[in-house]
């Protein structure tokens, strides 16, 4: 609801000023490149409502296999939600519809039997904050693989909490207190820490909500050399309000507006010679 | 297609630095473009007065270049400035680099204006001079004009003008070879006549070159070594 209400906002602050043209067009299509061959991830014709205020409209696009795609737009544009759609995160949301399809593979994932711990698996999530778990670090990497079943054993165990903590870049910082508790590293430890602990279940898909927007910079690039090396393993959607970071990380940008998918387009051309106008009006500073 | 404009900057401090160096810009454009008309005086009226002005202003233009690429790179480390902001910045570190290098083929012609001065002969040569001058110091003017006005079509029609420059310069070579046949006391005066015919066929490129940065700043497009 809030972010309908937010979105609905921005609109109005955008026609008050006269001196811009920037209103929506919601019959338009999304200009630029969609779509992929072979997709992880396909989206189509996805709406999602809070209540009877509709926060998205008619996106489409696919993320592909391996992909960083940054989601980028003004406060209250979708960006979030869109993200949240992509594992059910909305469920938990009173009101919350979400119509269209989502495809994981080609399954849709919003289909009635399906499974949504085991879909959280394998589309993982990393939040603004680190709320790593008040259980030691150890356990908070561990805890995802022992509901799944996915140690037989101790050794085992013992082998994903390294390997996680080490594809996280945090390995040989706390490897000598693995038992203490995760809640007394630092901020940007935190974070890596709750991204060992969302690939510790051998995610498919991790989706990134402004992973650092609590951190300090030097904690960021941390994060961010880290996304680079992930998409390695896994295809990742990252939100973000920096859009530094989207030029930094991604290999595809998807600007959000007002709930409509403005334009997807490789990184590099949407930082450099953006396709729509309003993509241009927001990464050169004149809204958001 | 996105209009190129300094405005609306949520940042409106942003916007003034960008209109600043785009005045600076057209304001060093305006002194290299005085330069260069100067210099093409100097020698075709044999004003060594003229030339001594133009070699002693050159100074200000490399000032301007330098004040402008300041400003340039305070705005990347400030704003690090995306889409139509960052390519009117990037051109504008190029353009003033073009500009410079006129400028230094300007005082190169004004030096040659000196000596000639002070050397007899007759004004054979100095018709290719006024020729090529003309042309060249259109394509600056029209090469400017097209950047204050951000117009892509002007700026095309500008920067095929060099081809026609070209040829003319190598006409001019021919022209010149041939008083240096005809007579040879003339050589002296036309070795510096061609090395003013050759300043000017540079500066030819290099107003191209100012041109091709208007169409890549306004349409995103590279079109240079095509």
């Amino acid at each position: 609801m809030k972010q309908a209400k937010a979105a609905a906002k921005s609109a109005t602050d955008t026609k008050s000023n006269p001196k811009q043209n920037l209103e929506v067009d919601t019959t338009q299509a999304t200009v630029g490149n969609r779509f992929c061959e072979n997709p992880k991830m396909s989206m189509r014709d996805v709406n999602v409502f809070y209540g009877d205020k509709q926060a998205i409209y008619d996106v489409s696009v696919d993320i592909a296999k391996n992909e960083v795609i940054a989601m980028i737009g003004p406060s209250g544009c979708g960006k979030s939600t869109f993200l949240r759609s992509l594992n059910r995160m909305n469920d938990t949301v009173d009101g919350c519809k979400v119509e269209g399809e989502v495809l994981l593979d080609g399954h849709n994932i919003y289909q009635q039997n399906l499974d949504v711990v085991e879909l959280r698996a394998r589309v993982g999530m990393v939040f603004q904050k680190p709320n790593p778990f008040p259980k030691s670090i150890f356990e908070n990497i561990a805890y995802g693989p022992k509901i799944h079943g996915l140690a037989d054993s101790r050794v085992d165990l013992d082998e994903i909490v390294e390997g996680s903590l080490k594809k996280a870049g945090l390995w040989e910082e706390v490897k000598e207190r693995l038992h203490q508790p995760g809640t007394g590293l630092s901020g940007g430890q935190q974070q890596r820490l709750c991204i060992a602990r969302a690939i510790a279940v051998s995610p498919e898909v991790i989706l990134m909500d402004e992973p650092c927007s609590a951190l300090d910079p030097i904690a960021t690039a941390r994060i961010e050399e880290l996304i680079e090396e992930l998409s390695q393993n896994f295809t990742i959607a990252i939100v973000t309000h920096s859009m530094q970071q989207a030029a930094r990380v991604s290999h595809r940008t998807a600007y959000f507006h007002l709930g409509k998918l403005i334009e997807v387009n490789p990184t590099e051309q949407v930082f450099t010679m953006p396709e729509h106008q309003l993509t241009e009006a927001y990464i050169t500073g004149r809204f958001g | 297609m996105p209009k190129m404009s300094f405005e609306n900057h949520i940042m409106t401090q942003f916007d003034e630095e960008l209109e600043e160096i785009r005045t600076q810009l057209m304001e060093m454009g305006g002194k290299v473009e005085q330069q260069l008309k100067n210099a093409i005086q100097a020698v075709i009226k044999a004003d060594s007065r003229l030339a001594e002005e133009v070699i002693k202003e050159e100074r200000l233009v490399d000032e301007m270049e330098v004040d402008i690429d300041e400003a340039c790179i305070l705005i990347i480390a400030r704003r690090q400035p995306a889409a139509s902001d960052l390519r009117f910045v990037m051109m504008v570190t190029k353009a003033i680099n073009d500009l410079e290098r006129i400028g230094d083929e300007a005082r190169k012609i004004a030096n040659h204006a000196v000596i000639l001065s002070e050397q007899d002969g007759l004004s054979q040569g100095y018709k290719e001079v006024r020729h090529l001058g003309d042309s060249v110091s259109g394509m600056l003017a029209n090469a400017l004009d097209a950047f204050a006005r951000f117009d892509v079509e002007a700026a095309m029609r500008t920067l095929e003008e060099d081809a026609q420059v070209d040829l003319d310069y190598k006409s001019a070579l021919r022209e010149l070879v041939t008083y240096m046949m005809e007579d040879p006391r003339s050589i002296s005066r036309a070795i510096n006549i061609l090395w003013v015919v050759r300043s000017l066929e540079r500066i030819g490129d290099h107003a191209k070159n100012l041109c091709e940065q208007i169409v890549y700043v306004v349409k995103g497009k590279d079109i240079r070594h095509q």
